[in-house]
């Protein structure tokens, strides 16, 4: 118990005082947890993805920073910091400068509003989806800023590759959000976790709570597809890496950029991934609640509604992202446009239509 | 270019972007001068000599035999083919007999080589479609061939195995049987090769109908190898100018029927396969004796024109020598497909995109240590 007074003595000597003279101090707690989250599941993805790949391209990856090489993502940010700031004589300094951190932004912005279990949510916002809309378009300014800003024709040529990208597939990503307002009746994305969670086990609909999920309804379905297939070009991953694209424009919108500048795209370009599988584990796969149990008894307490799931699930959704950029090859900036306007919207039109009926006949 | 007193056009639709020759995709050293509207190609101009190293007039000064090992350095990734045009060569010149296991093990090594080079073809054309996990999966196929070379020459790639009048070394005991086990590993892989890439719906909308060359251009421009026979211009010296003991062997020269990108592709699948039946059948028939012919100590060649050229894995590989009845060829011109193949891309880029100048480029599969020599 010696450590539990300890505990209590840091609570009461200090936090306490601190919380009576700056009382928004409270509001420090979900930054920080925000913060720790993002940048502790950057530090894992990069080192998930280094394994991933190597294991898909029968290699071993990083093995030798930690046990199974974990600490290789803290190496690598210490040797980007270490080098040299390099600012290209003709650039744009200040727009240049900033935009990487353009480009971060959202993801921070995001999980604002991203309920992580059951009631851990920075700000459970009503109009949270929509607010996650407007914040999830800021990362392509700051692609094309950072295109136009490097001075580099092959920068300026991934910086517009991503304005084409980037806002083509906002608009299939948003339509298939929309059907899950329609089901949902709510903005606020805790509301829509709780729609989905609830019941125990068992495989009759009411009460296996998995079922109850967005993706095991016709237009959650097709919305869950949609929504995968475009935040994959929302996030610049393979297949849809056009603004990068390594073996064509040396490194697109990137190119100009090296040291802790360039660290900042990595991590933005994993905290988005990070993002956007939570964001369609919130929409679509029931968020943290559980597919087993929500409330168990005894032991199958801890499979019960909480972070594990949320954890689970956007775990599963990142492996399959990288399963398929490890696969695929590019497409080519007409293919990946047609893609868009000849199969996602036509399609994601169509579903809203769909999910009119379902709400109409099935009920939301 | 702008005058005084009056603006100069501005061109705010038109970029030139120069594509090398640091630039991840030109595969060594080369550059490409590209003039664009958006990602469309109006022109390109190839630029190309960065890796000259004198080699033709290195090669006169040097001698044939001293000569010989540098060779290898010319097409790096298929170096038997070089050494052979010109050991062929010289042996035209000097009328050298090469014994039957010399020629037998020869065709073995360049077959072999020829499996090689096309694995990296199959690779660094995946990479250029980002495709990076093929990349990993040929060049652990091709470990298993470059294995093989060390056991046989003590080299992975510069592995000076073809020497004048024969080839360095026989084959070492129980390196036939780790031969053909390479070769079913291949073949088998082959067919993975086939599932992840070559039926994959986003390379086939990559390469289809994408740099169609005709076989009239690909004869224009003196293209040759597998990037005129997937355009369907049907000739490999192997069968139409038979050289060693090629005319022994039971196989089929590949052709394409449209010239695109994947017809060039699908050429060097398909050609590997059918250099592993060469391989085989070496392997099956190696008649016994000596391997090397006893050549006088200072090799001289006499006074006289000849002209070695071997199919290797980028085209014809072709070595016209003059002798001066010295130890050292009095002039050496080399030809080298990759050259002529190369600059059919100044014709076939125009109208294409930025995405395809790699894939185009890749499915031509140069190598600068052979175009600039």
């Amino acid at each position: 118990m010696a450590e539990r007074g300890w505990l209590e003595n840091w609570v009461n000597g200090i936090v306490q005082p601190l919380y009576e003279v700056a009382p928004w101090i409270v509001h420090l707690v979900p930054i920080l947890w925000i913060l720790i989250l993002i940048v502790g599941s950057v530090l894992i993805l990069i080192w998930a993805e280094r394994k991933v790949s190597a294991d898909i391209q029968s290699r071993v990856g990083p093995l030798h920073h930690g046990p199974y090489g974990l600490f290789q993502s803290i190496w690598d940010a210490l040797k980007l910091l270490t080098k040299e700031d390099t600012i290209p004589k003709q650039a744009d300094r200040l727009v240049f400068c900033v935009a990487p951190y353009i480009v971060f932004l959202p993801a921070i912005l995001a999980y604002v509003v991203i309920p992580v279990g059951n009631g851990l949510i920075a700000a459970d916002l009503n109009v949270g989806l929509w607010y996650l809309v407007a914040v999830g378009s800021i990362a392509v300014l700051g692609i094309i800023v950072a295109g136009w800003a490097s001075n580099n024709k092959w920068s300026l040529l991934g910086g517009m590759r991503a304005a084409a990208q980037l806002i083509t597939y906002e608009i299939p990503m948003f339509l298939s959000v929309v059907v899950i307002i329609m089901m949902a009746g709510t903005l606020s994305l805790d509301q829509i976790v709780r729609s989905q969670s609830g019941g125990s086990w068992s495989l009759a609909p009411p009460d296996a709570p998995f079922l109850n999920w967005n993706c095991f309804t016709l237009p959650g379905m097709i919305a869950a597809v949609l929504y995968l297939v475009a935040a994959l070009a929302e996030v610049n991953r393979q297949p849809f890496d056009l603004p990068e694209s390594e073996s064509e424009l040396v490194s697109g919108f990137n190119t100009e950029y090296s040291g802790m500048r360039f660290g900042i795209f990595f991590v933005a370009e994993f905290s988005n991934t990070a993002l956007v599988s939570g964001i369609a584990a919130t929409l679509f796969f029931g968020g943290w609640s559980s597919p087993i149990v929500s409330e168990g008894e005894g032991f199958w307490r801890i499979f019960g509604d909480g972070v594990l799931w949320y954890f689970v699930k956007i775990t599963i959704l990142i492996y399959c992202m990288m399963w398929v950029k490890w696969t695929l090859p590019r497409v080519r900036i007409d293919q990946m446009l047609q893609i868009a306007w000849k199969g996602l919207i036509p399609l994601a039109l169509i579903n809203i239509a769909i999910a009119v009926a379902h709400v109409a006949w099935v009920g939301a | 270019m702008a005058t005084h007193g009056r603006k100069a056009p501005l061109h705010n639709e038109e970029m030139l972007i120069n594509m090398g020759p640091q630039h991840p995709s030109t595969h060594g050293v080369l550059r490409l001068v590209l003039r664009l509207r958006g990602e469309m190609i109006e022109s390109c101009r190839c630029v190309i000599g960065y890796l000259h190293r004198c080699h033709e007039y290195i090669s006169e000064r040097n001698g044939w035999i001293r000569s010989l090992p540098l060779t290898d350095r010319l097409d790096y990734l298929s170096p038997i083919t070089c050494e052979w045009a010109m050991a062929l060569a010289a042996e035209r010149l000097a009328q050298v007999e090469v014994p039957e296991r010399a020629e037998w093990l020869r065709v073995l090594s360049a077959e072999l080589y020829r499996i090689a080079s096309h694995l990296v073809f199959v690779g660094t054309f995946g990479n250029d479609l980002a495709a990076v996990t093929m990349f990993l999966h040929t060049f652990r196929e091709r470990e298993l061939i470059m294995d093989i070379f060390e056991k046989l020459t003590g080299q992975r790639m510069t592995c000076h195995y073809i020497r004048v009048g024969g080839v360095g070394w026989d084959l070492p005991a129980g390196l036939d049987r780790e031969i053909r086990q390479a070769l079913d590993v291949i073949e088998s892989r082959l067919r993975e090769y086939d599932d992840l890439f070559t039926n994959n719906r986003i390379l086939r909308a990559r390469t289809e109908g994408v740099a169609e060359i005709s076989a009239e251009r690909c004869r224009a421009y003196g293209a040759s190898g597998p990037v005129a026979r997937a355009s369907g211009v049907d000739f490999d010296l192997r069968r139409d100018a038979p050289y060693g003991v090629y005319d022994r062997f039971d196989y089929r020269v590949i052709l394409g029927n449209r010239g695109d990108c994947l017809d060039r592709f699908t050429c060097r699948m398909e050609e590997m396969r059918q250099s592993a039946r060469i391989c085989r059948q070496v392997l099956d028939g190696l008649p016994p004796g000596e391997i090397r012919t006893k050549l006088p100590a200072r090799f001289k060649t006499p006074e006289g024109v000849a002209y070695g050229a071997v199919e290797g894995a980028r085209g014809e590989c072709g070595y016209f020598a003059i002798g001066d009845g010295t130890e050292a060829p009095y002039r050496l011109k080399i030809r080298s497909g990759g050259f002529s193949n190369l600059h059919l891309i100044e014709d076939i880029l125009v109208g294409w995109k930025v995405a395809d100048v790699v894939t185009i480029l890749g499915s031509i599969d140069i190598v600068l240590g052979d175009i600039d020599r």
